[in-house]
């Protein structure tokens, strides 16, 4: 039996929890909403005080081969009849010279300051009036073409590239090729390494074994500046730096990954693995005919989390690549900021241009984002 | 192996005056890797006497050290936000993960893009005047501050946009997973004790929580001690300035490694904050298990 009253604070409970869930919701929402909205702005009126969330721009018309602004008078005190829509000539200290467009107007009591006679409106006639008595005229407008300006904008020149066909190529396009093939590499090889690391882990017996798997573990703990120096050392000296390689190969071993896959292939049950060895199975066939097949989930999960976190990678990419040509897009992010510090409409369309790809594969793999996290939560 | 012999290396280069330089022999590589003992070391945290005064050798690195702790006053605020949330997504509501997801959009957004936006809205200047502070002057506040280009407030800046990035990320959802953990049972048998929502809380859920809040602290330290969104937001928004005022351990080791070409002295910066992830992980487990309860 719920009581009228319980029920009653059950409902004001409900809407209060929705008005702080919503609030909540707005403040994640905002700064990005304020990136798409900046990206789409005229260069003009990216910087605006006060700031308008929905993009636009005040009308112009030409006269006598000038752009003049377009506004409404609405002087309540001296019109009697509707608004009358009117061209900004000029600002004088008397007040605002205009021109009348459309004459629907009726001047009823003018005003001493200014210079209008009584009587109806013509269509070109000339008049001052009192600046506050216009509202500028502005209509709403995307710029899509910041995006494209945002792709163009840098230029990089690839020798010998494209058959030599191609001296300059869009910054982006280049910034995307390199990331999408250093994330996609990246995502492969840890995956590929992280389940023979974890299928070792888990169900080969050799000596030492878990005492391995702890010195492992332990070294999730140690901050990753520390494995990346003496690499990158090597690296310098090697002269490989500014190579695919060096973007790609020293983040392809997570000890993450193999944790989550361990604890992921712990849960198969062995008799299935003993029946495929009595059947003559090898452990690399149990490992490619069982475990893998079975793990889908497991792996859908390190796929979603490797390819976020490669994709979104800033500090090893820029410790080991300087060439324009090689950056990904993270650090050809970066350098277009140096270059374009002010022109924040630009930066905004690049920001949104390297956003997208990752929106949407989060999106898709959400649902294995979340248990992701979970999983290792609860085991670590 | 590939993670633990870095880490040896790590400590070796420590010990050395490592300076990048372009090499034609072996002969200049053993030349260039002097070996130095721990003369680093001493660079880094020995003192001196100057006028009579105790004076630190590298003075710089105790003021980045301190940046680090300050910026690091965040993270209890952001753990407590993240169970606040944890708590409403856990209502059985309609739509609820629409919420989710959006208060998990910041944490897969490129920490550059997010930087830039953020740069955008702190954004001060005496003609143009960015989001935050146009709604400030909205709220009648005349004067709002310089956010990055004050000693005072660049700290404060970063905090908050810290505490946007990390509030409804990985620590939330990790709670909502403990929430959801948590047997419905324990609730029921509370409620025939008549026991009001607060007494769930502190009796109940928070108990419950314990090993959760002990992961979270745990992983909540070693990141903030590294700081990898906070190096990104402190070389793209300030440079580390004004006047050093945003410049992490991480940062310093970056410009010695890779703007100074000193890697050996960056190394010894590197096992330096190592050892302080240690020290804090070890006294966490410590003194932090006993507060945990274990089902």
């Amino acid at each position: 039996m719920i009581s009228g009253s319980a029920k009653r604070r059950h409902v004001l409970l409900t809407v209060i929890a929705y008005l702080a869930l919503s609030a909540v919701g707005a403040t994640m929402i905002l700064p990005l909403a304020w990136m798409i909205s900046t990206s789409l702005k005229a260069p003009a009126y990216a910087v605006e005080f006060p700031p308008r969330w929905i993009p636009s721009e005040p009308v112009t018309t030409t006269i006598d081969g000038r752009e003049c602004r377009v506004a409404d008078l609405v002087g309540g005190t001296f019109l009697s009849r509707g608004p009358a829509r009117v061209a900004i000539l000029r600002y004088s200290p008397d007040g605002v010279h205009v021109r009348v467009l459309s004459p629907e107007a009726r001047v009823a009591r003018p005003p001493a300051a200014t210079a209008v006679a009584p009587g109806d409106l013509a269509a070109g006639q000339e008049l001052t009036v009192p600046e506050a008595d216009l509202t500028t005229i502005r209509r709403t407008k995307l710029h899509w073409d910041n995006y494209l300006d945002a792709w163009r904008a840098q230029g990089v020149r690839v020798r010998d590239a494209f058959f030599g066909l191609a001296q300059r190529v869009d910054g982006f396009l280049v910034f995307y090729l390199n990331s999408i093939i250093v994330t996609i590499c990246i995502t492969i090889g840890t995956v590929f390494t992280s389940s023979l690391a974890a299928f070792a882990f888990s169900r080969l017996r050799f000596p030492g074994r878990d005492s391995i798997f702890l010195g492992y573990l332990a070294t999730l703990m140690v901050p990753a500046i520390v494995m990346m120096l003496p690499v990158y050392a090597l690296l310098a000296n090697l002269r490989m730096t500014n190579t695919y390689a060096a973007l790609i190969l020293p983040p392809m071993f997570s000890a993450y990954g193999t944790f989550l896959l361990r604890q992921f292939f712990m849960t198969i049950p062995q008799e299935l693995e003993d029946a495929a060895v009595i059947d003559g199975a090898s452990p690399f066939a149990v490992y490619r005919h069982i475990i893998l097949p079975l793990s889908k989930p497991a792996l859908a999960t390190l796929t979603t989390f490797v390819f976020l976190h490669s994709w979104n990678d800033f500090l090893w990419p820029l410790m080991v690549v300087d060439r324009l040509a090689l950056k990904t897009l993270p650090i050809g992010l970066a350098h277009f900021q140096d270059s374009y510090t002010t022109e924040y409409h630009l930066l905004m369309a690049a920001s949104v241009i390297v956003m997208v790809p990752v929106l949407i594969v989060f999106i898709i793999g959400q649902r294995y984002f979340v248990r992701g996290i979970a999983l290792s939560g609860m085991k670590g | 192996m590939f993670t633990f012999l870095p880490v040896l290396a790590c400590f070796a280069l420590s010990l050395t005056d490592y300076r990048l330089a372009p090499i034609t022999s072996l002969r200049d590589l053993t030349r260039q890797m002097e070996f130095v003992g721990l003369d680093n070391f001493v660079r880094l945290l020995g003192w001196h006497r100057e006028d009579g005064l105790l004076v630190a050798n590298d003075p710089e690195f105790w003021r980045y050290l301190g940046n680090t702790l300050f910026l690091m006053l965040g993270i209890p605020l952001s753990i407590a936000g993240s169970l606040l949330l944890a708590l409403l997504l856990n209502q059985r509501l309609r739509g609820i993960t629409i919420f989710r997801t959006i208060y998990f959009l910041p944490t897969v957004c490129s920490a550059v893009a997010v930087v830039i936006v953020w740069k955008w809205i702190f954004h001060s200047q005496p003609n143009e005047v960015g989001l935050l502070n146009s709604v400030l002057m909205g709220l009648g506040i005349p004067n709002p501050p310089d956010w990055l280009g004050s000693m005072a407030w660049a700290k404060p800046a970063f905090i908050i946009m810290t505490l946007w990035a990390t509030v409804g990320g990985y620590n939330c959802v990790l709670y909502l997973a403990g929430l959801q953990g948590i047997p419905q049972e324990l609730y029921e048998a509370a409620d025939l004790d008549g026991a009001g929502p607060w007494a769930r809380l502190r009796h109940i859920t928070w108990p419950m929580l314990s090993p959760t809040t002990f992961f979270v602290v745990t992983m909540s330290i070693i990141a903030g001690l590294q700081g990898s969104f906070l190096f990104t937001a402190a070389f793209l928004m300030t440079a580390g300035g004004p006047a050093g005022a945003t410049t992490t351990l991480m940062l310093y080791i970056y410009n010695y490694a890779i703007s100074w070409h000193q890697l050996g002295y960056a190394a010894a910066v590197a096992v330096v904050l190592f050892l302080l992830v240690f020290t804090f992980t070890l006294i966490n487990w410590r003194y932090g298990q006993r507060l945990v309860h274990y089902r």
